[in-house]
């Protein structure tokens, strides 16, 4: 399992050099420099140039390419020009956000998804499958920044059961029930989505196991059906339902830049957004190889947890 | 079993309802008296005058701290701050400054001529000890300034390598604003993050990415301000921010989109508006191609429905131009100048007459911007005009950083016209450093177009030179005019900035300047 692990982290190293590769390529040809993006109308050749120079641009690209990735491999991620503060305070702060963000829609959509797959799966074109398979498709086809202004629009301007934007209160105490009340809107519809993919995909793998016969003979041993499902299907199926879930914790991670733009959360998404239109090379190079790094962890961590519940796959 | 489960229902339902009370609870607290909730377009990026461009974090600035001079409440005129007085050498090159006395930082130092001095130096000489605290992309708004010399404790002199009318206005701008030194050496770089200045509020903190909060400094020296705490919010999204705007989340909100406006028609809500220093225009290629001759540029001027574009594209948010010089500037801006009108036939025989019908134009959009408004949609009704006269125009559209590596060198060889805007603080800022022969793109300048006309050289070099008010004035006003008949630009719009304040809000009102300043405001 040691081993494993090792060889594992040791495979991820050329993964993140080439991913550092490129961000650090795709920053260097998109056209327009930051010095350009400070100055705005204000960027003569000679000012930008000059600012260019003070900010360490005007080094060539193979030497600005390795002095970043060494300075990096030290734990120095540079400094962000456009909030004038550490890349990696910076990244770090934000990606809590987005953890705790991301992190409860991902149990919204694991419990509420694989609920209602095998729901959907055990009433089988029942009333309660159809209805769930109409909300599903719903939840899919919805795209996340519209469903979160309507949200917005219905709960917070006209309801007022929930604050509009941001994560914590500008007043009072910064409690957990003041954390619910700003996470409950933004992790419901960044959740919507891969609610329903998880849902359908719970759906077909409980049909399949249900299908099969050990199924038949606990159903034939008379154990209660509600253990039927819950315990014995379910279970099994959850070993083809597992690699979904770590599928979908990627795609909440990167819905969660636009759910976050729309409820203004101060996460890594949105970071990366504003930090992109400012041109600010440090902050999104920084901010890029941190979401890899952690996103390459999580997919070790998601193989292990399926190796766990099923002893067929070899560590 | 069946009752097992109904419990767990029950339990489920009860914890929803739990979440939901909380939710409600938290969201309906009202913000408390006397503190202003401010909706911002962006997180600031440093809270140090020298460092940084944008208006969003000058709304902020102009509020920590004070400059020299400021300009006179409602206009575009200098006036006392931290200087109670100043003389100007005859040959415009030497300002000599009084400065107010007993005035303190907010961090309990004095306000006096080594602060000045140690300001100016820290921006300006590459060899200061805190010019590492930088960049100062602004910092050539005092490039004439040759040396800042301390008279006595509260003379302050500046010897400039050549008189420069804009100096005072440049003053009264953020760039100038007057920081702490003892906050510079404490906190070096960090010195954005901890701003210390002279002005109506102090700063209390920073919440990256949620607020930036001052409170009110009672011992002001222009009267201490009525509210006790003004909190700044980042809310980038515009739907978000209305959104807020609407539900109590904030108390004034900036810069609302167009479309957003009708939402605040009611009792509970004021619109503000004020004109600015703004010009929004189409920069044409006189170099070269069907706009080289002056009546095509004309006629394009004539051809464009500005009414149309002011009213229904931006909704009523800008007003229609006649100049290159926004009207903000009152004292210098020629009130006989008549915006071209929509006159589409007399485009079309002035294009005859030059031979272009059919001519083809390739028109540089950009996607948003600093100060472009709403560039696509412009854009295309502009497309839609010149096509209706018979030029065959076709637009490129880029992201505004690219849009300006493609326009600020220049339009030769690859357009005939581009969208452009400005903002200044000064009327000599925009002609001298788009209209002037020595402003082409390969001399440094932002003609990117490739106008010249030797009389309008001369009058905005003699300009520049002269320290009179009047006689600025008349110079930039017979420029106007030259301008306004070369056409090298389709004057297009000056935008009204608007903000939006809640019942709750007295004594508002936005300045021409852009900069937001809250020491008078109220709020219960």
């Amino acid at each position: 399992m040691a081993d494993y692990i090792l060889k594992r982290l040791v495979s991820a190293i050329p993964v993140l050099l080439g991913i550092s590769i490129i961000v650090f390529l795709i920053m260097a040809m998109i056209p327009g420099d930051p010095a350009m993006a400070i100055l705005g109308s204000y960027a003569t050749p000679e000012n930008v140039e000059k600012l260019n120079r003070d900010l360490g641009l005007d080094k060539p690209l193979v030497q600005r390419y390795f002095i970043w990735l060494g300075n990096m491999l030290q734990g120095d991620f540079g400094r962000s020009f456009s909030l004038n503060r550490a890349v990696l305070h910076e990244v770090l702060e934000r990606f809590n956000a987005t953890l705790v963000l991301a992190g409860t829609s991902f149990v919204i959509c694991s419990v509420l998804g694989v609920a209602a797959g095998t729901v959907s799966a055990a009433r089988q074109y029942g009333l309660a499958d159809k209805a769930i398979t109409f909300a599903v498709l719903l939840g899919i086809s919805i795209p996340s920044f519209f469903l979160g202004m309507m949200m917005i629009l219905v709960f917070a301007v006209n309801l007022r059961w929930f604050p509009v934007s941001g994560m914590w209160p500008i007043y009072g105490e910064r409690d957990l029930p003041s954390l619910i009340s700003h996470l409950t809107l933004p992790a419901m519809v960044l959740a919507a989505v891969a609610t329903g993919v998880i849902a359908r995909l719970s759906r077909s793998a409980m049909l399949e196991v249900l299908r099969q016969d050990f199924i038949r003979t606990a159903r034939a041993k008379g154990v209660h059906e509600r253990s039927v499902i819950w315990r014995h299907a379910l279970r099994a199926a959850m070993v083809s339902i597992i690699p979904v879930l770590g599928v979908q914790a990627g795609f909440v991670l990167s819905g969660a830049v636009y759910v976050e733009i729309v409820f203004q959360w101060p996460g890594v998404g949105r970071m990366l957004v504003d930090a992109i239109l400012k041109r600010d090379i440090l902050l999104v190079q920084g901010g890029v190889v941190f979401v890899a790094a952690c996103y390459v962890m999580f997919n070790l961590a998601v193989d292990l947890a399926q190796s766990l519940l099923d002893p067929r796959i070899k560590t | 079993m069946k009752h097992s489960e109904m419990t767990r229902r029950a339990l489920l339902a009860a914890t929803a309802a739990a979440a939901l009370g909380l939710g409600a609870v938290t969201a309906q607290a009202q913000s408390p008296e006397n503190v202003l909730i401010v909706g911002q377009i962006a997180e600031p990026k440093a809270l140090d005058p020298a460092a940084v461009t944008a208006v969003n974090d000058f709304r902020i600035l102009m509020n920590v701290f004070d400059g020299l001079v400021r300009y006179k409440d409602g206009t575009l005129e200098v006036e006392q701050a931290l200087a109670t007085d100043w003389t100007i050498s005859d040959d415009g090159t030497i300002y000599t400054f009084a400065l107010r006395d007993g005035v303190k930082f907010h961090d309990g130092s004095d306000f006096n001529a080594e602060a000045v001095k140690f300001n100016f130096d820290r921006m300006l000489d590459e060899n200061h000890p805190h010019h590492d605290t930088g960049p100062f992309p602004l910092a050539f708004f005092f490039s004439a300034v040759n040396s800042v010399d301390v008279i006595d404790p509260m003379t302050v002199r500046f010897t400039l390598n050549a008189p420069y009318a804009p100096f005072l206005s440049n003053l009264a701008y953020p760039t100038g604003l007057i920081v702490s030194p003892t906050s510079v050496e404490t906190h070096a770089s960090e010195v954005g993050r901890n701003p210390s200045g002279t002005g109506a509020f102090k700063f209390v903190e920073w919440r990256s990415n949620e607020a930036v909060v001052v409170e009110a400094n009672p011992d002001y020296w222009d009267g201490a301000p009525e509210l006790q705490a003004v909190v700044f919010r980042p809310i980038t999204d515009a739907n978000t921010r209305t959104a807020e705007m609407l539900a109590g989340g904030i108390d004034l909100m900036v810069e609302v989109p167009p479309v957003s406006l009708s939402e605040f028609q009611g009792d509970a809500f004021t619109v503000h508006e004020q004109a600015g220093p703004h010009v929004w225009f189409l920069i044409l290629n006189a170099k070269e191609g069907p706009f080289a001759d002056v009546r095509v540029r004309q006629a394009a001027n004539y051809a464009i429905n500005k009414e149309a574009i002011v009213n229904d594209v931006l909704e009523g948010t800008a007003a229609v131009a006649a100049g290159p010089t926004p009207p903000a500037f009152a004292w210098a801006y020629n009130e006989n100048l008549e915006p071209y009108p929509y006159d589409p036939d007399r485009a079309r025989s002035l294009i005859a007459e030059a031979g272009a019908e059919g001519a083809e134009l390739t028109f540089f959009v950009t996607e948003g911007g600093s100060g472009m408004l709403d560039p696509v949609a412009m854009g295309t009704a502009i497309q839609a005009d010149l096509e209706a006269v018979g030029l065959d125009v076709s637009i490129e559209t880029y992201e505004w950083n690219t849009f300006l590596g493609e326009v600020n060198p220049g339009l030769e060889g690859k357009a005939d016209m581009a969208e452009m805007a400005w903002m200044t603080n000064d009327p000599d800022t925009l002609p001298f450093l788009a209209l002037r022969t020595e402003a082409w793109p390969d001399k440094g300048g932002f003609n990117s177009g490739y106008y010249s006309n030797p009389a309008v050289d001369k009058l905005l070099e003699a300009a520049r030179a002269s320290t009179d008010q009047s006689e600025r004035a008349r110079l930039y006003q017979e420029m106007q005019t030259i301008v306004h008949e070369d056409a090298p630009w389709v004057f297009v719009a000056n935008w009204k900035q608007n903000a939006v304040t809640s019942d709750r809000v007295g004594n508002f009102s936005l300045q021409p300047s852009f900069f937001l300043l809250l020491d008078e405001v109220t709020k219960n």
